[in-house]
């Protein structure tokens, strides 16, 4: 049987986003599939060394938040200086109470399990951003090269 | 619970942890000997038996005890 192939765009970059290219990376991974995820605008925060992700409620009606405050919770409130960080400590703790990894370590077990990763090189550019910001293992490419994957590819997702 | 050759305990861990855990585990296992899996994840369960389906590894077993979730895994 011939290996199948998942192809992902990754463009979030908010530290809820940031889980599904890496949970379902890994995952494809152990079970078999050759993986590649194309990194481009946003989702270019996912490959920096030093990650700062962070979650927000603001503009996020859908967003679950202790006690059910987003139920009365007017969406001005939302946007106060320091709302983010709380919300993301809130998120990170919740998330480490559950036993849900942390990006680092879906990102290295999506590493440590060969998928590749690809960092679009017109956003790398267009951010001025620099690639050794960036963890090791990452090309820069454009979007020919995504599809040379994504052409031959079985599943492809944009997230 | 029949005889296995090792054990990964996952408890606690949640979604894709212990996919991921066991196939690390699956790795460094010979072919045919078996792997005992515990997880409290609800979704493990389901997810096992589409990891075995997938890569092959026959799930020998799959049980809840004492509020936890075992699984038998040898390793194809």
């Amino acid at each position: 049987m011939e290996q199948k192939k998942l192809a992902i765009i990754a463009t979030k970059g908010s530290l809820d986003w940031a889980y599904p290219p890496f949970i379902l990376g890994s995952t494809a991974a152990a079970l078999g599939y050759e993986v590649e995820i194309f990194f481009t605008f946003y989702g270019l925060q996912l490959l920096k060394k030093n990650l700062d992700l962070k979650v927000t409620p603001l503009g996020n009606p859908g967003m679950p938040m202790p006690g059910g405050m987003e139920k009365w919770m007017p969406v001005l409130v939302t946007a106060l200086p320091g709302m983010e960080a709380i919300m993301t400590s809130m998120m990170k703790k919740q998330m480490a109470s559950k036993g849900v990894a942390s990006i680092e370590e879906l990102r290295e077990l999506c590493q440590e399990a060969d998928v590749r990763f690809i960092a679009c090189n017109m956003t790398v550019e267009l951010f001025d951003m620099q690639p050794s910001d960036f963890i090791d293992g990452i090309e820069l490419a454009g979007a020919a090269r995504f599809f040379e994957f994504a052409g031959e590819a079985d599943i492809c997702m944009y997230i | 619970m029949a005889d296995f050759d090792e054990e990964l305990d996952a408890s606690g861990l949640n979604c894709p942890l212990p996919i991921l855990r066991a196939k690390k585990a699956l790795a460094g296992l010979e072919s045919g000997k078996v792997l005992h899996i515990i997880a409290t994840d609800p979704g493990s369960v389901k997810d096992f038996e589409a990891f075995s389906k997938q890569t092959g590894n026959e799930l020998i077993e799959s049980k809840e005890e004492g509020g936890k979730f075992h699984f038998l895994i040898r390793k194809a």
